[in-house]
C-alpha cells in the first residue's frame, strides 16, 4: 500500500461506547476505483467503523483515537458545517433497508433533486432532469414516469436503485455500502451489486462494502477486510483470500458456510462449527477469538496478536498460522467434533 | 404406508383492500416420515403462509390437510389439539417469539401444562433433559429471553418445539436471522436431532444453498404455487424450470475465478398483478407466446421429479 495513492487511509481508529471500544486501532485504506469488502458477524464493528467515516457515530460513540483521512483531507478535524460539504459529494452511504432511509412522503424525484441541490447552485428543472438521468442510469425502466412515485410505489430492489441513485447524484470518489442486499432477495441481489460493481467502473468511484456474505466477497470485491470482535485480523486480496484463508476466523467462516459450487448434504458432510459466540470474546486480554479458537495457544492468551503483514498486501494477526510457511503448513481440523459453549 | 403429511390442493386467500392475494394458489405435496422437505422461494412466494396454513394458524379456503391419515383441515380447537403436538413450529425470531417476561423454565412447562404431560416431578426432568440435549447450560431455566445470544435463543425454540415430541417441525427460516458461524451450529443441531427422534421437518427459506443441503426433497415455490419438486440430487444435477435454474445461478460462489454470468432473470415477483398464463413469463427469458396465455400444470419428468414448465 503506498500511502500518497490511498483515496481513503483509515488509521489506528479505535471508537469507544460507554462501557466498551467497538473498534480497536483499525487501520486500512482504499485506493481509487477500488472495492474493498469488510466482513464479520454482527456486533463485530464493521458498521461503526463505517459509521466513522461519515462521521454519523450515535451520539454516546466517539473516535477514541486514530486517523481518517479522505483525499489528504483529515475528516475528524473538520467542523460538522465542512463535514455536510462531504458527505453525498466526496463520500456517500447506502443502507440495508431502504424503505427506512427513504421518505414516505416525498417523490423519489424529489428526494434525488435535493441531494443534487444540497451541492450544487442548478434549477429545480435542472434538478429533475437529472434525476431522470440518475433513474435511468441505475436501471428503473421507464425513468420519466417512475420520478414522481413515492417510495411505497416501489419494490424493494427498486428503492435500493433509488437509494444508489441518490448515493451517487453527486459522483462521490467512495461510496460506503452497509449491507446494501441483505434485505434483498438473491436474485435482485446479483442485479443490485452488478449496477454497483458497474457504476464504480463508470463513475471511477470507490466501494466499502460491508457484508457478512463471503459469496458476494468473491464475486464483487477485490480485497477484504475480516474483523472480529472490533478488530481487523486478516486483510487479503480476493484470490489469495479464498485460495488460503489465513485466520482460523477467516478459516472457520468459509468452512461454515455450505458450499455452493459442491453438492454438499448433511447426509454425508457435516458443516464445520465455530463453537461458542463472538460474547466469549469481552474481557479477553489476548486475542479475542482464543475462546474459539481451534488452534489457540497459551501465548495467545495474554496478549493480543499484531496485524502482521506478510507481503503482497496481506496482513494476518495470527503468530500461530502465519509461523508456518505456507507450503509446509498442514491442514488442522477447525473445530472439534460438536464443541459448542 | 401413509405419509406422515399430506396437502391436497391447498388455497390461502388474503384480503387486501378490495382484492383478493392468492398467497398459496393449489398446492399439493407429502412429507414422509423422517423425511425432511425443504421449501424455497423468494420472499411474498406463499412459502410461510403455506407453512402456517398447514399447522392451522392461518385457515384455509380450499384444500385438504392430513396428518398421521386424519383429516385435519377443518377441526376445531378442542379436536385439533393432540394434533398440534404432533407438528410444531420454529420461527425466523426465536426473541419475537418468546415473552420477554417469562423464564426460560415457564416458556417451556406451560407447553407441557397445556397439553397435561405428565406431573412436576416429570415435567421437570424433562425440562433439564431437554435443555442439556439442545446444547444450552443447565442454568439457562431459571434465565429470561434477553440474557442468550441469537444461537442460544434459537436453541430454546427448538427446545420449547421438541419438547412435545413431535412428528414434525416446521422449520420458517430457523437460521436467516444468524450469523453464519451460529447457522452451521444450528443446522448441525437439528440434523443430530432428526436422526435422535426420527423427526421430519418442513424446512422454509429463501436460501436455496442451506435448502438443499439441509433437506432430502425439494419443492420450488414461485407467486403461490409449487413450480418444480425434486430430490436434493436432482434438482442439484437437472434442474428443469427457469426460475430453478435461475436462482442456482444466483448464487453467489465463494470461488473469486468461478466468474458469474450475466443475472439470467429480472425484475422481481410481483404479487398485486393478475397474470394469465405462467407467472413466471414475465421474467422468464424463454417465455413463448403459449406461456403467456396457457398456464402449465406441475408434471412429472420421472424419478420423482416434477416442473411446472411447458418446456421443461
Amino acid at each position: 500500500m503506498t500511502a500518497g495513492a490511498a483515496l481513503l487511509s483509515v488509521d489506528k481508529l479505535s471508537v469507544a461506547f460507554p462501557g466498551h471500544t467497538a473498534v480497536h486501532e483499525a487501520s486500512f485504506s482504499i485506493s481509487p476505483g477500488e472495492t474493498l469488502a469488510l466482513v464479520g458477524e454482527s456486533g463485530c464493528g464493521k458498521s461503526v467503523t463505517a459509521f466513522s467515516v461519515m462521521r454519523l457515530l450515535p451520539p454516546n460513540a466517539r473516535v477514541a483515537s486514530g486517523r481518517i483521512s479522505l483525499e489528504g483531507t483529515d475528516l475528524l478535524a473538520l467542523s460538522e458545517a465542512e463535514m455536510r460539504e462531504v458527505r453525498g459529494a466526496r463520500v456517500s452511504l447506502i443502507q440495508q433497508e431502504p424503505m427506512t432511509s427513504l421518505n414516505p412522503v416525498l417523490s423519489i424525484g424529489l428526494q434525488i433533486s435535493e441531494v443534487i441541490r444540497r451541492h450544487e447552485k442548478v434549477s429545480r428543472k435542472a434538478a429533475r432532469e437529472r434525476a431522470v438521468e440518475l433513474l435511468d442510469l441505475v436501471s428503473i425502466p421507464n425513468a420519466r414516469n417512475r420520478i414522481d412515485d413515492y417510495p411505497h410505489n416501489l419494490s424493494g430492489g427498486m428503492r435500493q436503485r433509488v437509494m444508489i441513485a441518490m448515493a451517487v447524484a453527486c459522483q462521490p470518489k467512495l461510496l460506503i455500502a452497509d449491507e446494501p442486499t441483505t434485505a434483498l432477495d438473491v436474485t435482485t441481489q446479483a442485479q443490485v451489486l452488478d449496477l454497483l460493481d458497474d457504476l464504480r467502473h463508470r463513475l471511477g468511484m470507490a466501494v466499502l462494502l460491508i457484508t457478512h456474505d463471503l459469496g458476494v466477497v468473491a464475486q464483487w470485491a477485490d480485497r477484504i477486510a475480516v474483523m472480529y470482535a472490533g478488530r481487523i485480523v486478516e486483510q487479503a486480496g480476493i484470490e489469495p483470500f479464498f485460495a488460503s484463508p489465513m485466520h482460523p476466523y477467516s478459516r472457520g467462516l468459509l468452512g461454515a458456510r455450505v458450499d455452493v459450487d459442491a453438492d454438499e448434504h448433511y447426509g454425508s458432510h457435516r458443516l464445520t462449527e465455530i463453537p461458542g459466540s463472538i460474547a466469549s470474546a469481552a474481557g479477553q486480554t489476548g486475542c479475542s477469538f482464543a475462546p474459539r479458537c481451534p488452534v489457540v495457544q497459551a501465548a495467545c492468551r495474554q496478549a493480543v496478536p499484531p496485524l502482521t503483514p506478510l507481503g503482497e498486501g496481506r496482513a494476518v494477526a495470527c503468530p500461530v498460522t502465519t509461523s508456518v510457511p505456507l507450503a509446509n503448513r498442514p491442514s488442522f481440523p477447525l473445530s472439534g467434533a460438536g464443541a459448542r459453549q | 404406508m401413509t405419509p406422515l403429511l399430506s396437502v391436497r390442493d391447498l388455497h390461502t386467500r388474503y384480503a387486501v383492500g378490495r382484492q383478493v392475494l392468492r398467497a398459496v394458489d393449489g398446492v399439493s405435496f407429502e412429507v414422509g416420515r423422517g423425511e425432511t422437505v425443504g421449501l424455497v422461494g423468494e420472499s411474498g412466494c406463499g412459502k410461510s403462509t403455506l407453512g402456517k396454513t398447514i399447522l392451522r394458524l392461518v385457515p384455509s379456503a380450499e384444500g385438504s390437510i392430513t396428518l398421521d391419515g386424519a383429516d385435519i383441515t377443518h377441526l376445531g380447537d378442542s379436536a385439533m389439539a393432540p394434533h398440534r403436538r404432533r407438528m410444531q413450529m420454529i420461527f425466523q425470531d426465536p426473541f419475537g417469539s418468546l415473552n420477554p417476561r417469562h423464564t426460560i423454565r415457564t416458556v417451556l412447562d406451560t407447553a407441557l401444562k397445556v397439553h397435561r404431560l405428565g406431573d412436576a416431578a416429570e415435567r421437570e426432568r424433562r425440562l433439564v433433559e431437554i435443555i442439556a440435549r439442545v446444547g444450552l447450560p443447565p442454568d439457562s431455566l431459571d434465565r429470561y429471553p434477553h440474557e442468550f445470544s441469537g444461537g442460544q435463543r434459537q436453541r430454546i425454540g427448538i427446545a420449547r418445539a421438541l419438547i412435545l415430541q413431535p412428528a414434525l417441525i416446521v422449520c420458517d427460516e430457523p437460521v436467516s436471522a444468524l450469523d453464519v458461524s451460529i447457522q452451521a451450529q444450528i443446522l448441525n443441531l437439528l440434523v443430530d436431532l432428526k436422526r435422535e427422534f426420527g423427526l421430519a421437518y418442513l424446512f422454509i427459506s429463501h436460501d436455496l444453498s442451506v435448502v438443499r443441503y439441509f433437506a432430502d426433497r425439494v419443492l420450488v415455490m414461485y407467486f403461490g404455487r409449487i413450480v418444480e419438486s425434486a430430490s436434493h440430487t436432482t434438482l442439484w444435477r437437472d434442474p428443469r424450470h427457469p426460475y430453478t435454474k435461475a436462482l442456482f445461478a444466483a448464487l453467489p460462489s465463494a470461488d473469486p475465478t468461478h466468474k458469474r454470468g450475466e443475472p439470467p432473470i429480472k425484475g422481481e415477483l410481483v404479487t398485486t398483478e393478475h397474470v394469465t398464463g405462467c407467472r413466471f413469463h414475465s421474467r422468464c427469458p424463454a417465455a413463448t407466446d403459449r406461456c403467456r396465455t396457457e398456464e402449465p400444470v406441475l408434471r412429472p419428468l420421472g424419478e420423482g421429479h416434477h416442473a411446472a414448465c411447458h418446456y421443461a
